[in-house]
């Protein structure tokens, strides 16, 4: 309003004849001067104040002026994954006959993450929060924490820089190995609700570790990606130990492409290398008595071949689609066994050499069938190949004295339908035919539902 | 493992060569910016378009061979406005390249600059997936291709400095007969003013903006989440009290609910392309808006 004060004024002037007839030539072009003079800064203040109107209303409608995306604040999101489970068989006899158990004995898995059944009834296993962000140009910085009763497990901490180096891209922190598949899923993008048996039976879960991460993507039009690892190899088939420098590394190669507008893959294949000292787990003797025994200087190698296969009518997966993935890993370990340790004089009843050559695998198909179902079928079995040790072999004691490592190939029968109301919610019903134990069957009915509340970051192939 | 190390090397060198090529290569999420890219680039950008016109742009995977093309890429053009939010932030962590990073020339996101519609007041995840930066459908006014054609050009010519010449004489031409044929399509469809439409998902917003047609209706309850029979029961109800038109589909949309309510209500159905290469004739971004003018005049009959 102000702003049009030179205007008023030049308007007021302008309209005041009086007195106009006695003045002179040079005083009317004076005034005429200085009407224009006005008129100039007139016109100027108006198109400024255009502009200025401009502004507000783009303001008005551009979204980057909204209070929604906390533009400065990391992206955070929880995932609550809840279960119902009733399982035929008590899930604290739980084992995978034939395998060293990941977290050093059998029974449910007390991180509700990975190995074993889970616990029988309602249970809430894990809830899962996510703080994601950019550190600066440079990093950007991801975090996950399980939380469950009266726990919290960083799961993943980590900072990544994408392409400084044309292709590479360095993390560095906690994270879930880029071995094999499903490995660097976290449990609420699985397409069951558990883990494959060789996950469980060879990594206790997802294989995640303290330290850096090197990626290479090569410059082709097929996809090609290699990566190392190197890192502090605490989690199992490693274990905690008190030295410099890395314990554990891995490589890993991917390929995938498309073929046609409806299908793609991804192959891969990963090797992987840690130490143990001091692994415990317990196992029982042939007379059934409970025996605690240690892996000392053990070497385990693993190494694997993935393949996952994705099929998608044009590829648009939001109708129909299809997924088939399956995964291979073998692995060897090297080193001594203490064979029924003494707690009162830390003595070993027997101690030997100890070689193992184990593998296992899964494949499963998902297909969503119609918006919003999905139905799946998987199948697990693993081998426990061959387990060589000293004192079994020299006669000091007998195969059976290691009730644990007896022969047997575990197998699994899973079947799951599932339901997601949206992009952030699904609900699922599985059931699994398990013959992990060595001799009994259990059935396990399974309802799952996990949502996602706040930001969910993309899922990746 | 040496085994490896050796076979990296040995890839590495017979694809390395492949960088020195000369032209600058563009990544398009979309058919509509591989086509304006080509418009305004010609021979001089490579352009690689990462999805089908038959795609729903909301739901695309992370596929390899898309992170495969990003990491080769001078330049990513995209919606924006979180269209690609299911996958382009993957695609961008995991390719490597930091030209096309977020703030780099080569992150250009079309809908950043021109205003766009349906801003929510609020956003809560009970209205379904929304866009919290409003909608991102932007390219269905042409208007809005000719600002965006203005702006891509100039980021050619900063990523690209050499040919800046050749890319500011190809949007003049461009411009000239874009703006020429916005005055065909203005005068061809002003029949089309004041139609209340029905569509499946707000993707013609902008268009209906642009001609003067009323969204009334959208199938999708919320955004992203399909019909149930009870919501198009429902829907069949409103639009007895209250008729429609026409009802709109989109190339991609989900073709059965919009036949329904075609079926049921007698209200004509106009099938079109929303992108490049939705229909047969819309081969190019002048062929689109004369196909979907035609079509919605074909079903209008006006």
């Amino acid at each position: 309003m102000f702003r049009n004060i030179p205007a008023a004024m030049a308007a007021f002037f302008l309209s005041f004849p009086a007195g106009a007839e006695e003045m002179d030539d040079a005083e009317v072009s004076e005034l005429r001067e200085r009407v224009r003079q006005l008129e100039e800064r007139l016109d100027a203040q108006e198109a400024q104040d255009s502009q200025v109107a401009a502004t507000t209303s783009s303001e008005k409608t551009d979204g980057s002026a909204q209070p929604v995306g906390n533009a400065f604040n990391p992206a955070i999101s929880l995932i609550i994954d809840a279960k119902y489970r009733h399982l035929e068989l008590d899930p604290d006899t739980y084992q995978i006959g034939g395998f060293v158990p990941a977290g050093g004995h059998g029974g449910e898995d007390e991180h509700g993450h990975g190995a074993g059944p889970g616990e029988r009834g309602f249970s809430l296993d894990e809830t899962e929060l996510t703080i994601s962000g950019n550190v600066d140009p440079y990093w950007s910085g991801y975090f996950t924490a399980g939380l469950s009763d009266g726990e919290i497990e960083i799961e993943e901490a980590w900072i990544q820089n994408s392409g400084y180096f044309p292709g590479v891209i360095a993390k560095a922190g906690r994270f879930f190995s880029g071995v094999g598949y499903i490995n660097e899923q976290h449990p609420h993008a699985w397409d069951f609700a558990d883990a494959p048996l060789v996950q469980q039976a060879f990594y206790g879960g997802n294989l995640g570790d303290d330290g850096i991460q090197l990626r290479y993507v090569a410059p082709t039009p097929l996809f090609l990606e290699f990566g190392v690892e190197a890192g502090r190899g605490e989690s199992f088939p490693g274990s905690e130990r008190n030295q410099n420098g890395a314990n554990a590394g891995a490589a890993f190669v991917h390929l995938g492409g498309d073929v046609g507008f409806s299908n793609s893959y991804r192959i891969g294949a990963s090797y992987r290398e840690t130490t143990a000292t001091e692994r415990e787990y317990d196992d029982e003797d042939s007379t059934g008595a409970e025996i605690e025994n240690v892996f000392s200087d053990l070497k385990s190698k693993t190494w694997g071949i993935d393949f996952v296969w994705k099929w998608a009518p044009n590829g648009d997966p939001s109708a129909r689609n299809f997924k088939f993935q399956a995964e291979y890993y073998q692995r060897t370990e090297d080193g001594q066994l203490g064979y029924d340790l003494d707690d009162t004089t830390g003595n070993f009843a027997q101690e030997g050499t100890y070689s193992s050559d184990q593998s296992g695998w899964y494949a499963q198909a998902v297909y969503q069938f119609m918006p919003r179902w999905r139905v799946g079928v998987r199948y697990d079995l693993l081998d426990s190949g061959t387990i060589d040790y000293g004192p079994v072999m020299d006669g000091s004691i007998s195969r059976d004295d290691l009730q644990l490592l007896r022969a047997h190939d575990p197998e699994r029968t899973t079947v799951m339908i599932d339901f997601s109301s949206s992009e952030f919610a699904r609900f699922r019903l599985q059931y699994a035919q398990d013959k992990s134990r060595f001799d009994e069957t259990d059935d396990q009915i399974i309802f799952q539902y996990i949502v996602s509340l706040g930001a969910h970051g993309a899922h990746r192939f | 493992m040496r085994m490896l190390v050796v076979c990296c090397f040995l890839l590495l060198s017979a694809a390395l060569p492949q960088t020195a090529l000369a032209k600058i290569s563009a990544f398009a999420c979309e058919p509509e910016w591989a086509s304006l890219l080509s418009e305004l680039g010609g021979k001089e950008v490579s352009v690689y378009q990462a999805t089908s016109p038959k795609q729903d742009p909301h739901r695309v995977e992370a596929r390899p061979s898309l992170v495969a093309r990003m990491r080769s890429a001078d330049i990513v053009v995209c919606s924006g406005s979180d269209l690609e939010i299911g996958w382009l932030p993957v695609l961008l962590q995991s390719a490597g390249n930091s030209k096309v990073q977020p703030g780099q020339p080569g992150h250009f996101m079309a809908s950043e600059f021109v205003e766009r519609i349906d801003v929510p007041e609020k956003v809560d995840r009970s209205m379904g997936d929304v866009h919290p930066y409003g909608n991102p459908h932007v390219h269905l006014d042409p208007r809005n291709l000719a600002v965006i054609a203005d702006a891509l050009s100039q980021r050619l010519a900063t990523i690209d400095p050499d040919r800046a010449a050749v890319y500011a004489d190809r949007n003049a031409a461009f411009q000239t007969r874009w703006s020429e044929s916005i005055k065909r399509w203005e005068r061809e469809a002003s029949g089309l003013k004041g139609l209340k439409i029905v569509t499946y998902h707000r993707d013609s917003a902008y268009l209906g903006n642009w001609l003067g047609m009323t969204l009334t209706i959208t199938i999708e309850p919320k955004p992203g989440i399909p019909p149930s029979a009870n919501h198009l029961a429902k829907l069949l109800k409103e639009l007895d009290a209250e008729p429609a038109d026409l009802i709109i589909r989109m190339a991609y949309n989900e073709p059965k609910a919009p036949a329904w309510l075609h079926d049921r209500t007698g209200i004509p159905l106009a099938e079109l392309p929303y992108t490049v290469g939705g229909t047969k004739q819309a081969k190019d971004l002048f062929t689109l808006f004369d196909d979907t003018i035609s079509r919605l005049r074909q079903a209008t009959g006006r």
